[in-house]
C-alpha cells in the first residue's frame, strides 16, 4: 500500500489533553478528566452490602441445589421416558430435567459472580497508560544491527551456492507430502460418464423390488427404478444409485414435444435420470398436469414433456434420458446406458 | 538469577517464619515459569467496559463449550460409513439400513443418558459461536476497532469466522442423516464445477465416487482435529494480541488515545468475565433442554436417491446456498470442456464477499494514509462511509440468506418462488447500493444532531413563553464531559492531488492509482460526506453572543 505521499498536515489534529488536567481552559471542548467516582448504595450502607452478600450467596446455593437436582434427574428418569410439558409438548423427561438443572447450576454461578462484581467489588475506574506498539528508533537500530551481524556471520549473502541449494531443498521437500495425498482417491477417468445401466438390464421398481412392467406406470404417477442386479445390501449400492437412480412417468405420446424423447420412450413411458443436473440432489416432486419435476434442494424445474429441459432454477442442462423398451417377458428394460453423464456438470463433461 | 551466589530461599525468610503454602507454590512456579513477571504485567490489567465488548466473550465461551461437549461426543460417536441394520430402542428405525455413524448418533440421542443434551448443547453452541463471531466482527467493524495496530487481529478473527463455518459444516455432516447427506452431495456438486481440477478434488476428497465409504471418517478428522486445532492456535493468538494491544475504548472524559480507563482484571473482570462464561453455558444448556436441534431421528439415514423438501443448511451457510439457488444455470461448452458458471460463479462470489470485509481495514488505511495508532473507537455515525459500506455488506449477506431459504419464504409467506428468485437476483446488487446511500444519510443526520446538541444544548422538553409571547423550548447546555465526548472524534480532510502542472508549468504525472485514491478520499471525507463538527469558536460565539434558548 503506497501511501507515503500523504502530507502529515492532512491528518486531523489530535486534541492533546493530559489525563485529568485541563490544559487549555479556553477550549470549551477540552477533556475535563475522569469524572468523580459515584458511590453505590453498597459503598455507603453496610446493610445494603450485606443484602448483596446474601443475594450472591443465595445464587451460589441455588447452583449447588441445581447440581444435586441434575444428579437426581440422572438417577430418577429413565432415558426413554417421554412427558408432556406445556408449552414445549412431548419431551424427553431426562433431557428436559438434565438441561434445566445444568443450566441453572451454571447460570447461578455466573449470576452470583457478576452480581458480586457489580455490587461489592470496587467500581472505581482506573486509568493505565498505553505505550506505543512500535519500537523506539534505538531498539530498531539495535535489531537491524544484530540481524546484519547474524546474517554476516552466516555468510548467507556471500555464499550464494549454499543459499540457493538450501532454498531448492526447502522448496522441494513439501512435495513429498503432496505426493502422499495421491492415494486419497482414484483418478476420475470415465467414472462419472458411466452408470450401471446397459442394454437388456430390466428396470427394478424401488418400492416392490420387482421388475417394472408398462402397465404399472399409469398416467400421472411417478415411479422410481434401479437397474437389475443392484443389491440394496451391496457395498457400493449408494455409489451406484448416486448415478443410476431413475424416474419414470407416462405421458400421452402426442403430448411429448421432443421427437427423440418420443422415440426413446415406450408407449409414452419416459425414463429420466433422477439425479439433478445442478449439483446432484435426487429429484422427487412431480406436477402431473404439466409434467414438470422439481428438485427440492434448489428448485430446478424440468419439463418432462419437452426433453426434460430446464424451465426454472439454477440447473444448466436437461436431465439425461434413458432409452427403454420391453423385453420378451413384458418387463421394461434399458436399451443402453445414458448417452451423456448424469448429475452435476464438470469440466471434462463436454 | 542475576548472580551465581546462592539466593536465600524466598520461602524461608531470615526471620525463620515459613511463608504460607500458596506463596510457596507460587515461588516454586515462579522459579521455573517466571509467573511473577507475568502477573505483574497482567493481574491488575485495566479493561474498559462497554456492553458490546462482551460479544467477543460469547464467542470465546461458546468455543470452549463446543470443545468440552465435542470431546464427550467423540467417546460415543462411530465415524464409520459401514452399514448395519438398526435394532436399537428407537422403534421407527427398526430394521432400517444405516451407517454406523447414523446409528451411533441415534445411540447418543436415545441410549446414552444425557447424550442428547450434550449433542444439543454442542450444536446450539456452534450456532451461537458463529452468530457471536458475526456480530462481534460487526462491532469491531462499525467502531473502527480494526485500525492500526489491530489489522492483523482482524485477520485472525476473520479466519476464525471462516474456519468456524467449515468446522460447522463438517460437524453437522457427520451423523450421515438425510439432510446433511444432501448438503454433502451439494458440496460435491459444487466441487465438480471447479474448472480443470474439480473432478480430481471430488475423487480425492470422497475416496472415489460420491458418496463412497470415506467421507464421514475424513470429515471427522477434519472436524475434531485439523480445523479446531488451527482455530485454537488462532484464538490464543487473538487473545494475546488483545492483551498486548490493550483494549480499545470509546471517547469520554478522561479517556484518551494514550490511556485505557476501566477496572482491573483482578478482581472485577475475573468475576465478570468468568461469571459470564457460566451465564453463557447455563443459557445454552437451558436452550438445549427445551429446544430440539437437528432431530436426525426424524430425518432418517442418508440415501443418495432420497431427499426431503425444505432442506436448509445451518444459518451461516445460508448465504452461500442463496447465491447458488438464484444463479442462472449458465454452462459454457467449448472444445470438449464444460465451464459450469452457474455453480462456479456463486462459489467465487462467496469468497469475494467474505474477502471484501476481510480486506477492508487495509483499503481504509490506504485511503486515509493514516499511520497512527487508534485506540479510541469511532461512533458509527462519525465514519459515515465505513458504516454505509458495512451496512451494504450486511444487506448483501442477508439478501443471499433470503435466497438460501427461497422455498421456505415461498411456502410460509405464500409467495411465488420465481418472484423471490428475481428479488434476490436484483437486490443482491441493488440492495447494498440503496442501503449504502440511506445509511450514509442517516449518519450525516446524526452528525448534524450532535453538532446542534453541542452548540445549542439538549432539548429539555420545557416550553417557555417569552415576554413578547413567543414560545420556545428550553435547551439545557451540555456538561463539559458531554461536550468533550461529542467533539472528540477526528475528522480527516480529503487527499488533494495538487495542481496539474508544477511550478515550471510542466504537467505533473499523476498515476491512476493516485487519482482513484483521491476520489475515494473525497467520497469518504469530502464536502457533504461528513458534517464539520462544532468548533470552540462557534460554540463561544453562540453561548456568549446571544445566550441559550
Amino acid at each position: 500500500m503506497s501511501s507515503q505521499q500523504i502530507p502529515e498536515d492532512n491528518l486531523p489534529v489530535v486534541q492533546e489533553t493530559a489525563h485529568g488536567a485541563v490544559e487549555r481552559s479556553d477550549d470549551p471542548f477540552a477533556d475535563p478528566g475522569l469524572p468523580a467516582h459515584q458511590p453505590r448504595i453498597q459503598d455507603l450502607d453496610e446493610r445494603a452490602a450485606k443484602r448483596s452478600e446474601r443475594a450472591v450467596a443465595l445464587m451460589f446455593t441455588l447452583s449447588m441445589l441445581a447440581t444435586v437436582g441434575f444428579i437426581a434427574s440422572y438417577v430418577i428418569f429413565p432415558v426413554d421416558k417421554i412427558v408432556y410439558i406445556w408449552p414445549f409438548g412431548h419431551v424427553s423427561a431426562l433431557n428436559f430435567s438434565l438441561g434445566l438443572t445444568l443450566g441453572a447450576a451454571l447460570f447461578f454461578i455466573g449470576a452470583g459472580a457478576v452480581h458480586w462484581a457489580r455490587t461489592l467489588m470496587s467500581d472505581v475506574e482506573v486509568a493505565a497508560e498505553r505505550h506505543p506498539i512500535e519500537a523506539t528508533p534505538e531498539v530498531k537500530a539495535q535489531v537491524m544491527a544484530d540481524f546484519a551481524a547474524g546474517a554476516e556471520e552466516s555468510a548467507i549473502g556471500r555464499r550464494k551456492l549454499i543459499r540457493n541449494t538450501m532454498f531448492g531443498a526447502l522448496a522441494l521437500v513439501p512435495l513429498s507430502g503432496v505426493v502422499l495425498l495421491r492415494d486419497l482417491g482414484p483418478l476420475p477417468e470415465k467414472k462419472l460418464r458411466k452408470t450401471l445401466w446397459a442394454e437388456g438390464k430390466q428396470l427394478i421398481n424401488m418400492n416392490t423390488m420387482k421388475p417394472l412392467r408398462p402397465e404399472h406406470i399409469t398416467v400421472g404417477s411417478l415411479a422410481f427404478a434401479m437397474p437389475e442386479g443392484l443389491d440394496p445390501e451391496a457395498h457400493d449400492f449408494q455409489t451406484q444409485m448416486g448415478k443410476a437412480a431413475l424416474m419414470l412417468v407416462r405421458i400421452e405420446p402426442d403430448d411429448i414435444k421432443d421427437k427423440r424423447q418420443r422415440d426413446w420412450a415406450h408407449e409414452g413411458i419416459v425414463a429420466f435420470s433422477k439425479v439433478c443436473t445442478h449439483v446432484g440432489c435426487p429429484i422427487s416432486l412431480y406436477e402431473q398436469q404439466t409434467h414438470h419435476v422439481l428438485c427440492p434442494c434448489h428448485q430446478s424445474t424440468f419439463d418432462l414433456s419437452d426433453g426434460a429441459r430446464v424451465i426454472f432454477g439454477p440447473a444448466g442442462h436437461p436431465l439425461p434420458q434413458l432409452r427403454i423398451g420391453v423385453n420378451s417377458e413384458g418387463n421394461l428394460e434399458a436399451l443402453g446406458d445414458f448417452d451423456e453423464p448424469v448429475g452435476a456438470a464438470f469440466w471434462e463433461r463436454g | 538469577m542475576s548472580t551465581a551466589t546462592t539466593n536465600p530461599s524466598a520461602a524461608e525468610p531470615a526471620s525463620g517464619r515459613k511463608a504460607p503454602a500458596g506463596e510457596r507454590v507460587a515461588d516454586w512456579a515462579d522459579g521455573r515459569l517466571g509467573i511473577y513477571g507475568l502477573a505483574k504485567a497482567n493481574m491488575r490489567k485495566i479493561f474498559p467496559d462497554h456492553w458490546s465488548f462482551m460479544l467477543g466473550e460469547v464467542c470465546l465461551y461458546s468455543f470452549i463449550i463446543i470443545i468440552l461437549t465435542g470431546v464427550y461426543l467423540t467417546l460415543f460417536f462411530q465415524p464409520s460409513m459401514g452399514e448395519i441394520v438398526y435394532h436399537g430402542p428407537y422403534e421407527p428405525m427398526q430394521g432400517i439400513r444405516m451407517s454406523e455413524a447414523y446409528a451411533s448418533t441415534l445411540k447418543i440421542s436415545f441410549e446414552v443418558r444425557g447424550g442428547l443434551l450434550v449433542r444439543q448443547i454442542h450444536h446450539w453452541a456452534a450456532l451461537i459461536f458463529l452468530a457471536g463471531m458475526f456480530v462481534h466482527m460487526m462491532r469491531v467493524f462499525f467502531t473502527g476497532a480494526f485500525r492500526k495496530p489491530r489489522e492483523i487481529n482482524w485477520m485472525f478473527g476473520f479466519l476464525l469466522f471462516v474456519l468456524g463455518m467449515f468446522t460447522g459444516f463438517t460437524g453437522y455432516s457427520l451423523p450421515d442423516d438425510l439432510l446433511s447427506g444432501t448438503g454433502v452431495r451439494f458440496t460435491q456438486g459444487a466441487i465438480l464445477s471447479v474448472p480443470i481440477v474439480g473432478t480430481y478434488i471430488s475423487m480425492f476428497l470422497f475416496g472415489g465416487e460420491f458418496p463412497g465409504h470415506d467421507f464421514v471418517a475424513r470429515f471427522y478428522s477434519i472436524h475434531i482435529l485439523l480445523l479446531p486445532g488451527i482455530m485454537l492456535g488462532l484464538l490464543v493468538a487473538h487473545l494475546i494480541l488483545v492483551f498486548y494491544h490493550k483494549h480499545t475504548q470509546f471517547a469520554g472524559p478522561g479517556r484518551t488515545n494514550k490511556n485505557v480507563v476501566g477496572m482491573p482484571l483482578l478482581p472485577v473482570y475475573m468475576a465478570k468475565a468468568g461469571g459470564f462464561f457460566f451465564l453463557v453455558f447455563g443459557v445454552i444448556a437451558a436452550i438445549a433442554a427445551i429446544a430440539t436441534i437437528n432431530p436426525i431421528w426424524a430425518i432418517g439415514p442418508y440415501r443418495v436417491d432420497q431427499v426431503s423438501t425444505g432442506a436448509q443448511p445451518d444459518w451461516y451457510m445460508g448465504f452461500a446456498e442463496g447465491l447458488v439457488r438464484v444463479m442462472p444455470g449458465w454452462e459454457i461448452n467449448l472444445w470438449g470442456h464444460t465451464l459450469v458458471l452457474g455453480v462456479f460463479i456463486p462459489l467465487v462470489a462467496f469468497g469475494l464477499v467474505l474477502g471484501a470485509i476481510a480486506m477492508y481495514p487495509f483499503i481504509e488505511s490506504w485511503v486515509t494514509g493514516d499511520k497512527r495508532e487508534h485506540h479510541i473507537l469511532d461512533r458509527p455515525r462519525n465514519a459515515p462511509t465505513r458504516t454505509a459500506f458495512g451496512a451494504a455488506w450486511i444487506t448483501a449477506y442477508f439478501v443471499g440468506l433470503i435466497g438460501g431459504g427461497n422455498d421456505l419464504w415461498a411456502t410460509h409467506f405464500h409467495l411465488s418462488i420465481n418472484a423471490i428468485t428475481w428479488f434476490v437476483r436484483i437486490f443482491f446488487f441493488l440492495g447494498p447500493v440503496i442501503v449504502f446511500i440511506v445509511t450514509k444519510r442517516i449518519c450525516l443526520g446524526l452528525q448534524r444532531r450532535d453538532r446542534d446538541k453541542v452548540l445549542h444544548g439538549r432539548e429539555s422538553g420545557l416550553i417557555k413563553r417569552l415576554p413578547h409571547g413567543e414560545f420556545v423550548e428550553v435547551h439545557e447546555p451540555l456538561s463539559p464531559g458531554q461536550l468533550h465526548t461529542l467533539t472528540a472524534h477526528e475528522q480527516y480532510r480529503p487527499v488533494e492531488l495538487g495542481p496539474e502542472v508544477d511550478e515550471n508549468g510542466v504537467k505533473r504525472k499523476i498515476s491512476p492509482v493516485q487519482k482513484l485514491r483521491a476520489k475515494l478520499s473525497k467520497g469518504y471525507y469530502g464536502e457533504g460526506n461528513q458534517i464539520p463538527k462544532a468548533t470552540p469558536e462557534e460554540y463561544k460565539e453562540i453561548s456568549e453572543g446571544h445566550g441559550h434558548h
